[in-house]
């Protein structure tokens, strides 16, 4: 027709050749090994679909940009709509199972759901165009955030207690979610020393580390119960916090972050090598199991003493403890965050925040930046101790190999992407870093590669993290409604 | 006659590897007066600041704070920084301001009464399971925290990031947050940078109305002459690190050596080397 529409199908084409010749090796061609000889074989209709998607992707984002509604949106629809009905296609193994016409229009989970989502996107961002047609931006009034916010955090919490009871929920789910909630914990504990008092500590894991050892040694040398051995891993982890703490006082930033780094390692280090305390690489085994207020989850109750299905008449299955953990670890994360949210507002917490904004004017307010510092270490250390014991009883074997450095960087990275010293936006990006990340372990090799993609996405979008905003913890009178 | 002595400067040297930044230098503030410290660009301002509030430990001399709080003086040269402000109670304010740009301004004046807060507080246990001690004395310094907003005209910004309040407001914020810390010495540097003349005017007053309603001594670092000589009750006047004349505003004025460091020499000029980066 005119001369944008030719322009937007010349850019598609354009892209759409150069995501061609850029595939073809990767996509189009597929190395594998009968016997002992390397052969190529070809995927064809992979390649093309993926050239297919990419061509009316940018079609569809080059309309949306230049506010078109109603084209984009229709494409973006589509796509999701394609991408959907070949995930479903796949799943239901009807591609698979010999009739084999579908076969060749599924492309492949990852490029299904690269479509899926890549359509839902474009007709969102279509979609708000045409809402918007005719208005002028500036009639936007701003969202009350603080608001949204409480409402956003109030269903997760709801739809987190009530996860386990929804139809539909394996055990899968159950035990990934459970891992979630770890991980939310510790980006809430961790959160109070990055996100509050801004101490950038990349070594957080030892902490959990010394929680999960203290809780492994003292459950299998003494044979203390959980919930006695829970507030002693919180107290060594929160003593280790200090002890670390001290020599880092005077250190702030990229220097920081290098030290406790290297504590981290250390103490992981430590555990391997220390063979007579720790049992070293081989680790520690046959940690106690947590009880239902004294009602162990056995399948055979010892002799004389109940168990928790017996307690309870219902027949023996393996998925309460599951469930029992999802709840302990739930009820855990939220004492994690009841007890941030309420220090916040103390002056404690705002004297985080203010040695965070600023340390030399913190000083010259007669604030002890080394007393705050170091309540912010042990704090941070003793949630970090309190989910290292969960994570031991959970998996009722710890060894060093848990706590390497990557379980640190991913913290520190749930606790920057989500938005430094946001609850929510932590709760968010633990979601999005571990969650999906281990719900769609087939994609596994195209895990980092989404990985690496979320970050670059988040670093151009939202560089302050996914939740910036930020409520006073004290206002001259009530909030507005 | 004389009213008394709240600080006595004696013998303060400041050295920097080779480089002496202050250079023997006395002086004493009395108490409920306003005192000027003036001198051209590096002359060791900032620097005697940054002695007196703890920040930098003098190579040599002595520092006595007669604090009408306190039997015993305090000996400010061997003091932290935080524990100038928390016993000693000398407060400062900085040339290049230094709000926390992300907090209220509310909330930046509640930091600044942190240790009240803190101790009312039970270190954070007694607030944790919200006693009622803790309730009132958070109120209460709400309350003290209000009545500096609205002193220092920030009322309608008082639950406002600090940061994104204007250059002017930053500053009084600053002035409003050390008056929370409940000084008996004030130290402000430079507080008229950057102001418009009004402004300025408006800060004289409130210096003036701080030390008249609320007795505290203020010891002032400033360029700007006219609100120097206006405000003041004694000026020390500084030029490469040493003291070459002190009195009250018309003396000064007219003393040759000042009208030299200012005006005489022909090395001198406004954009020269500074010590304001030191702060």
């Amino acid at each position: 027709m005119n001369s944008p529409h030719a322009a937007s199908l010349r850019d598609a084409a354009l892209v759409a050749g150069i995501a061609g010749i850029l595939a073809f090796p990767f996509v189009g061609l597929l190395l594998t090994t009968e016997g002992t000889a390397p052969t190529l074989s070809t995927r064809f209709p992979e390649f093309a679909g993926a050239v297919v998607v990419i061509f009316f992707g940018r079609l569809g984002i080059s309309a949306a940009r230049r506010g078109h509604g109603l084209l984009p949106l229709v494409l973006g629809l589509a796509m999701a709509a394609g991408g959907a009905f070949s995930l479903v296609v796949e799943a239901t193994g009807l591609g698979a199972s010999g009739t084999a016409i579908w076969h060749a229009f599924v492309p492949g989970t990852f490029l299904s759901t690269v479509a899926c989502a890549g359509g839902i996107a474009i007709a969102g961002l279509a979609g708000r165009n045409y809402l918007m047609q005719g208005r002028q931006p500036a009639e936007r009034t701003p969202l009350p955030m603080g608001q949204l916010l409480l409402w956003l955090g109030i269903a997760l919490a709801g739809f987190a207690i009530l996860l386990p009871l929804l139809p539909g929920v394996d055990r899968r789910l159950i035990d990934v979610a459970t891992l979630v909630l770890t991980y939310v914990m510790l980006g809430w504990g961790l959160n109070i020393v990055v996100g509050l008092a801004g101490l950038l500590d990349l070594g957080y894991v030892a902490f959990y580390a010394v929680g999960a050892y203290s809780y492994a040694l003292l459950s299998v040398t003494f044979g203390w119960s959980f919930w006695v051995c829970l507030p002693v891993a919180g107290a060594l982890a929160a003593l280790f916090g200090i002890l670390l703490g001290f020599p880092v006082l005077r250190l702030r930033g990229d220097y920081l972050a290098i030290v406790t780094l290297g504590f981290g390692e250390m103490i992981r280090i430590i555990l391997l090598n220390w063979y007579d305390f720790t049992n070293g690489p081989d680790g520690i085994t046959n940690i106690g199991r947590p009880s239902f207020f004294g009602l162990p989850f056995a399948s055979k109750p010892e002799q004389g003493t109940e168990s928790f299905h017996t307690f309870f008449g219902v027949a023996y299955d393996p998925v309460h403890r599951l469930i029992f953990m999802y709840y302990l670890i739930l009820a855990l994360a939220f004492v994690t965050n009841a007890f941030t949210l309420r220090i916040r507002r103390l002056p404690i917490g705002r004297a985080w925040e203010a040695l965070r904004e600023d340390e030399i004017a913190c000083r010259s307010l007669g604030v002890n930046p080394r007393n705050t510092k170091l309540s912010a270490f042990a704090i941070g250390a003793m949630f970090a101790g309190f989910a290292g014991s969960f994570f031991a009883t959970r998996q009722g074997f710890v060894s060093p190999e848990s706590f390497t450095f990557i379980e640190s960087a991913i913290l520190v990275a749930i606790v920057v992407l989500g938005g430094m010293g946001s609850q929510i936006g932590v709760a968010v990006a633990a979601i999005i870093l571990v969650g999906l990340p281990e719900y769609f372990r087939e994609l596994q090799e195209y895990r980092m590669l989404a990985f690496g993609m979320g970050m670059v996405l988040i670093m151009l979008w939202r560089p302050g993290g996914l939740l910036t905003h930020r409520e006073p913890t004290i206002r001259t009178r009530p909030a507005p409604a | 006659m004389n009213p008394p002595t709240l600080l006595s400067v004696e013998h303060l040297t400041m050295r920097f590897g080779g480089l002496i930044a202050v250079d023997d230098v006395s002086f004493s503030v009395e108490q409920g007066a306003i005192h000027a410290l003036i001198g051209p660009n590096g002359a060791g301002k900032t620097t005697v600041f940054n002695c007196l509030t703890g920040f930098y430990k003098p190579t040599v001399g002595r520092i006595t704070l007669h604090s009408p709080e306190s039997r015993t003086p305090f000996l400010l040269e061997q003091m932290d920084d935080y524990r100038i402000v928390r016993e000693a109670k000398v407060v400062r304010t900085f040339q290049n301001i230094r709000t926390f740009p992300k907090m209220s301004v509310l909330e930046n004046l509640m930091v600044a009464q942190h240790n009240h807060l803190m101790r009312a507080s039970g270190w954070t246990f007694l607030g944790l399971i919200g006693a009622p001690s803790f309730r009132h004395a958070e109120a209460e310094s709400v309350e003290r925290a209000e009545y500096w907003i609205g002193r220092t005209g920030l009322a309608e910004y008082a639950d406002t990031e600090a940061g994104a309040l204007p250059y002017g407001e930053q500053r009084r914020l600053e002035i409003a947050r050390a008056m929370c810390c409940d000084p008996v010495l004030l130290c402000l540097d430079e507080p008229a940078a950057g102001l418009n003349p009004s402004e300025t005017e408006e800060l004289s007053e409130l210096i003036g109305y701080i030390r008249d309603h609320h007795h505290i001594s203020v010891l002032l670092i400033e360029h700007d002459m006219s609100m120097v000589m206006g405000v003041s009750d004694h000026i020390v006047v500084l030029d490469y690190g040493q003291k070459i004349a002190e009195g009250a505003p018309e003396t000064v004025r007219n003393d040759p050596a000042v009208v030299q460091a200012y005006l005489g020499s022909d090395d001198e000029d406004e954009a020269g080397e500074s010590e304001d980066t030191t702060s």
